[in-house]
C-alpha cells in the first residue's frame, strides 16, 4: 500500500499520453533498422580510413623476448605498427581494476590477449601484416585449473596473488543449525564458459581532430567510463577524447570491458588518419569477456516438512586472466547464493580466481545466474529427498517482504516469489500425447528424423530467481539527462539528451515515452548519445531504464516547472492554479486551454539537466559479509517442458512458462521483448552454449561450433508480467534485463532430471550426459 | 578484377576487386550497401542474406567473382521509397527488432518463405528462418512478425 499512495502523489501531474509510459510504440529506430539504414559501429566509414587490425599471443601462457615489427613494416599498404613501447599514458587498463596491459609488454597470461595492432590500407593488408609481426615467446606451462589457483600451490599468475576476491558471509550459525536438520542433501554443480555472443561485432571508428585529441565512435555500453579508461592510456585530459555511441549490435555484458578502443585512437593519433577496427567472430570470441565457468557445492538441511534450516555454498568462479569485473562478480554471485528463500544460518565463501584462461566477466545476471542454477538444483534435489512437490518446497520457504537476506539486509520492495510460482503451477500443461504422425519438428532430433516418439519421455521442471537491480555495495550510481522543449512547425517539441547506452534493450523508446507522459508533448527526439552529455551510467544490472528513466522524469518536472513559472507571470495567475496538458496550459477542471504551448515558447528553448541518483547502499564487511548493500530486488520464475530422447540424448523444449514482476512495464512489448530474449539465453547455457577451451585455448570460436539457440532450439512462451510497484523506482519500474535469465536454465534442467531421474551437475547439458545406458549410476560425468 | 553486378535493379560496377573479397565485402565496402550484416563470415547466421539470381544466399560465402552479371536483391532494395514493405512494418510494429543486426537477414528469409508459401504455419516459419540466429528477442515475436506479414501480405 505504501507503495501505491507514493506513486499516487507522484502521478498529479503526469498525462495519460497514447505514447507515454505503459504503451508501446514502435522503437524509433525500428524503421531504420529494418531497412538496412542503421548505422553499425562496423557500418561506419569516413574518407581516407584505414583498417586497424590486432596481433594476439597464440600461448596461454608465455614471456615475451622480443617483437620484431620490420617486416610487417615493409607490406605495401601498412601505415604502422605499434607496440606495448608506444602507449601514450597508462600501460594498464581496466574497468574496475588496470591490470591489463593495452598491449602485452613482457608476458602475455591468456591465448588471443593484445600483443601490436597494426594500420593498413585494406583489411586483408591488415590481417598479412599481423601474420609478418614476429614475436618471440619463451612457452610457459599454463595454470588453466581454477582448484589449483585457488589452492596456492601453483605459480602465482597475478603478483598479487591467485584470488581475485574472497567473499566470506556469515548469517546465522550454520554449525549449531546442522544438528536440527532432518535431511541433508549436498551436491556440487558446474557451468561451462558462456558467450555474450552479441551479433555486431566489436568495432569502432577513431578519428584524430588534428589539435592531438581524439573522437571515437564506438558500440558501447557506458561510453563514459570508456572514456576514463581510453583517457588514461592515451595521456590525454578527458576533454580531449569524446566517444559517441554508434549502433550496437547487442550487449548483454560482453561492452563493459574496452575492446578496440584504445587500440583504434592510438592508431589513429599515431598516423593522423582515421582508423577504423572491427573484429571477426573468432577473433570476437576472445575480445571480450564471457561468463564465468563455475564450480559450486551447496549443502542444504531442512526439516520434514521442508523447512530449510540452513545452507552452506562454496563458489569458485575462474576468472581468467585479468581481473575484468571478477571481483563484483563474485560478490553477487554470493550474495544470491542461498537462493529467495528464507534461511535462518548461511555460510557462503565465494571465490574468484585467476587462471591462464581468457578473461571472464560481466554477461548477463553477473554471476546469479551460476548461484541460481546450483541453488535451484539442490533444491529439486532437496525435494527429491523429501519427497515432496518442488513447486511446495519453493512455495513454503520463498522469501517475503521484511526476511533477511545472508546479508543481513531486510528484504524490501513487492517480494511476489509465490505468487510467481503458484501462476506457474496453475499454468494448464501441454498435452503430452504423441499424436500419430506427430511433425518431426515437434520432436527431440526435429526433421533429423531420429525418432517417431520411441524412447521419449517428457518432464517438468521449475525455478525461481532473485537478484539485485542496480549497482550494489555503496556506489554511488548516476544517471544524468537534458530535457529542452521548443517550438517547430508551430507545435511543441522535445529533445532528450542522454549518454545512456541502446544496445536493443528500448531505452530510446522508453525516454520518449516518458516525456510523452510528464510533458504531453507527442514529437520527442531522443539525442545520440555521447560524452559531452552528462553521464548515465552503464547499460548493465538491469539499471539502464530506473537510472535514465527517472533522470528523464526528473528533468521533465523541471522543465514543466519552468513552463508553468512562465505561464504563470504572463496569465497573472499562480503557478500552483496552472497544470500543463496535451492540449497546453489548463487549471485543472477547465475543459479550455488558457495557453498553447507554442504560444508561450515562441521562439524559446526551456531545458532542465537531472542527475538521479537511487537510494544509498553500503559494502558489505570482510568477515562476516554484512550490509544493507542493495537498491532493488527483482524476482522471476520459469516452468520448463521438455521431451528426451533417452536413447540418443537430444532434447526438445516443448515450453517455457514465465512469470516476473516488472514493477510497472514501461513498455511492454520491449518488456516481453527482454523477457523472451533472455529467456532464450538461459536455454542456451542449459543445453548448447559452451566456449570449450582446452589448456588455455578456445576450441569453437565460431558459430558453427559455438551453438546459440535457433528459432527452432526455442519453444512458444508464455510471458505472464506482474506489475507490483516498486516504492523507490520512477513509475514503480523493476530491473527486467537479467532476472530472466537467472531461472531459465535451472528450470529446463530440473524439467530434464524430471524426466530421465539423472543427476545433470553440470550445464550446458550434452547428449551423452542424457543417455540413461551410458550412466549405470545415474551420475554422469562433469 | 572487375565486378559488374545489377543490385536493387541497379546496374553497378566495382573495380580492382581482390580475388578474396566475398560478395558481402563488395557490397558493404566497394558500393556502400551496408545492410547487410557481416556477423559470422561462416554462412551460419543469416545475417548477410541476399537473394542472388532469385535464390537466398549467405553473401559471405560467396565469391565476388562469383556475382559477376549477376542479380542481387538486398534488404536496402525492398523498401518502396520511404514506405516500409509490409515484411518491414511487420516487424516494427510487432516488436521483433531489438538490436536488429541480424534483422534485415530475417526480413529476406521472411521475403523468401512468404513467396513459397503465402500462409505459413507455425512450424513452417521456424523451420525456414532457422538459418538465421537472432541473440535478442528468444524469437517470439519474429514469429508474430511473420505470422502478421503473412496475413498483410494476403490481404494487400
Amino acid at each position: 500500500m505504501r507503495a501505491r499512495q507514493q506513486l499516487d502523489t507522484k502521478v498529479r501531474d503526469r498525462t495519460t499520453h497514447v505514447r507515454g509510459v505503459g504503451t508501446s510504440p514502435p522503437r524509433p529506430d525500428a524503421p531504420l533498422k529494418v531497412l538496412g539504414r542503421f548505422a553499425y559501429a562496423s557500418d561506419l566509414e569516413i574518407d581516407g580510413m584505414l583498417w586497424g587490425a590486432t596481433v594476439r599471443s597464440p600461448h596461454p601462457r608465455a614471456r615475451i623476448s622480443g617483437i620484431d615489427i620490420s617486416q610487417a613494416l615493409a607490406i605495401r599498404g601498412v601505415a604502422t605498427v605499434l607496440t606495448a613501447e608506444d602507449v601514450p599514458g597508462h600501460r594498464f587498463y581496466g574497468i574496475k581494476v588496470a591490470d591489463q596491459p593495452v598491449l602485452a609488454t613482457h608476458e602475455v597470461r591468456y591465448v588471443g590477449e593484445p600483443v601490436a595492432i597494426v594500420a593498413a590500407d585494406h583489411p586483408e593488408t591488415a590481417r598479412r601484416a599481423i601474420e609478418a609481426v614476429r614475436v618471440d615467446y619463451e612457452v610457459r606451462a599454463p595454470m588453466t585449473d581454477p582448484e589449483e589457483a585457488l589452492s596456492g600451490a601453483g605459480d602465482l599468475i597475478d603478483p598479487g596473488g591467485n584470488v581475485a576476491r574472497h567473499v566470506r558471509i556469515r548469517h546465522g550459525d550454520v554449525s549449531s543449525a546442522r544438528s536440527r536438520a532432518e535431511v541433508v542433501v549436498r551436491g556440487e554443480y558446474a557451468s561451462g564458459v558462456q558467450d555474450p555472443a552479441f551479433l555486431g561485432p566489436e568495432a569502432g571508428l577513431a578519428v584524430p581532430d588534428g589539435s592531438g585529441g581524439v573522437d571515437l565512435y564506438v558500440a558501447a555500453q557506458w561510453i563514459h567510463d570508456d572514456r576514463r579508461q581510453v583517457a588514461a592510456a592515451l595521456g590525454l585530459d578527458p576533454s580531449r577524447v569524446r566517444l559517441t555511441l554508434s549502433g550496437v549490435g547487442g550487449a548483454f555484458g560482453g561492452r563493459e570491458d574496452l575492446s578496440v578502443h584504445i587500440h583504434a585512437c592510438m592508431l589513429a593519433l599515431r598516423i593522423g588518419r582515421p582508423v577504423k577496427m572491427t573484429y571477426n567472430r573468432e577473433e570476437s570470441f576472445v575480445g571480450h569477456v564471457h561468463r564465468h565457468p563455475s564450480r559450486i557445492r551447496v549443502e542444504l538441511g531442512a526439516r520434514r516438512d521442508g523447512t530449510l534450516v540452513y545452507s552452506k555454498v562454496r563458489l569458485l568462479l575462474d576468472g581468467g586472466a585479468y581481473t575484468s569485473t571478477s571481483r563484483i562478480v563474485i560478490a553477487n554471485a554470493s550474495y544470491f547464493a542461498a537462493g529467495a528463500y528464507k534461511v535462518d544460518h548461511v555460510e557462503i565463501d565465494g571465490y574468484a580466481v585467476y587462471t591462464n584462461n581468457p578473461p571472464r566477466g560481466a554477461m548477463r545476471g553477473f554471476g546469479a545466474v551460476q548461484a541460481c542454477y546450483a541453488i535451484e538444483s539442490a533444491m529439486d534435489s532437496l525435494a527429491g529427498e523429501l519427497d515432496m512437490d518442488p513447486v511446495e518446497l519453493r512455495i513454503c520457504n520463498a522469501i517475503q517482504e521484511g526476511d533477511l537476506l545472508p546479508t543481513g539486509q531486510g528484504v524490501d520492495g513487492p517480494t511476489p516469489t509465490r505468487e510467481l510460482l503458484e501462476h506457474l503451477r496453475r499454468l494448464p500443461l501441454p498435452s503430452d500425447r504423441l499424436v500419430a504422425g506427430e511433425d518431426l519438428r515437434r520432436l527431440p532430433g526435429g526433421v533429423g528424423n531420429t525418432t517417431h516418439g520411441e524412447a521419449v519421455v517428457r518432464g517438468v521442471g521449475y525455478a525461481l530467481g532473485m537478484k539485485a537491480i542496480g549497482f550494489s555495495g555503496g556506489v554511488d550510481d548516476i544517471s544524468t539527462a537534458r530535457v529542452s522543449v521548443s517550438v517547430a512547425g508551430g507545435r511543441p517539441v522535445a529533445e532528450v539528451y542522454s549518454a545512456a547506452s541502446e544496445c536493443g534493450q528500448g531505452i530510446v523508446a522508453v525516454q520518449a515515452q516518458i516525456v510523452r507522459t510528464e510533458l504531453g508533448i507527442d514529437s520527442v527526439t531522443v539525442r545520440p548519445a555521447d560524452t559531452d552529455i552528462g553521464d548515465a551510467g552503464s547499460s548493465a544490472a538491469s539499471r539502464q531504464t530506473w537510472m535514465t528513466g527517472g533522470a528523464v522524469e526528473g528533468a521533465c518536472h523541471g522543465v514543466r516547472e519552468l513552463i508553468l513559472e512562465r505561464a504563470a507571470r504572463r496569465l497573472g495567475r499562480s503557478q500552483g492554479d496552472l497544470v500543463l496538458t496535451p492540449r497546453g496550459i489548463m487549471t485543472p477542471g477547465e475543459g479550455e486551454a488558457l495557453l498553447h504551448l507554442a504560444d508561450l515558447l515562441c521562439h524559446d528553448t526551456i531545458e532542465h539537466t537531472f542527475v538521479y541518483h537511487h537510494r544509498p547502499t553500503e559494502p558489505i564487511d570482510d568477515v562476516r559479509g554484512q550490509g544493507d548493500a542493495h537498491i532493488a530486488f527483482a524476482y522471476a520464475a520459469h516452468r520448463a517442458v521438455v521431451d528426451v530422447d533417452t536413447e540418443l540424448g537430444l532434447v526438445r523444449v516443448v515450453e517455457l512458462a514465465t512469470a516476473q514482476d516488472v514493477g510497472k512495464a514501461m513498455n511492454p512489448q520491449a518488456v516481453e521483448g527482454q523477457i523472451e530474449g533472455g529467456s532464450a539465453q538461459g536455454l542456451g547455457l542449459a543445453l548448447l552454449e559452451e566456449v570449450q577451451v582446452e589448456d588455455g585455448f578456445v576450441k569453437n570460436a565460431s558459430f558453427t561450433d559455438y551453438l546459440i539457440p535457433t528459432i527452432l532450439d526455442m519453444p512458444p512462451m508464455d510471458v505472464r508480467l506482474f506489475e507490483f510497484p516498486h516504492p523507490d523506482s520512477p513509475y514503480g519500474l523493476n530491473g527486467v534485463g537479467e532476472p530472466p535469465t537467472l531461472s531459465s536454465t535451472p528450470a529446463i534442467v530440473n524439467a530434464l532430471r524430471d524426466a530421465t531421474g539423472l543427476d545433470l551437475p553440470r550445464v550446458p547439458v550434452r547428449p551423452t550426459d542424457l543417455i540413461a545406458s551410458l550412466h549405470g549410476d545415474g551420475s554422469p560425468g562433469g | 578484377m572487375l565486378i559488374e553486378v545489377t543490385v536493387n535493379g541497379r546496374r553497378r560496377t566495382a573495380e580492382n576487386v581482390w580475388a578474396g573479397e566475398s560478395l558481402l565485402y563488395v557490397l558493404r565496402e566497394r558500393l556502400g550497401l551496408r545492410g547487410s550484416k557481416d556477423a559470422c563470415e561462416q554462412g551460419e547466421c543469416g545475417s548477410c542474406s541476399v537473394y542472388l539470381d532469385g535464390d537466398l544466399v549467405c553473401a559471405c560465402l560467396v565469391s565476388a567473382g562469383q556475382a559477376d552479371g549477376a542479380e542481387v536483391v538486398t534488404v536496402e532494395g525492398l523498401a518502396d521509397g520511404e514506405s516500409l514493405h509490409p515484411i518491414q512494418q511487420a516487424y516494427v510494429s510487432e516488436g521483433a527488432v531489438q538490436c536488429g543486426f541480424c534483422t534485415p537477414g530475417l526480413i529476406l528469409a521472411t521475403h523468401c518463405l512468404l513467396e513459397a508459401n503465402s500462409d505459413p504455419s507455425d512450424d513452417e516459419i521456424r523451420e525456414a528462418l532457422a538459418g538465421n540466429l537472432c541473440r535478442c528477442t528468444g524469437y517470439e515475436k519474429i514469429v508474430s512478425a511473420v505470422r502478421l506479414a503473412a496475413m498483410e501480405t494476403a490481404v494487400g
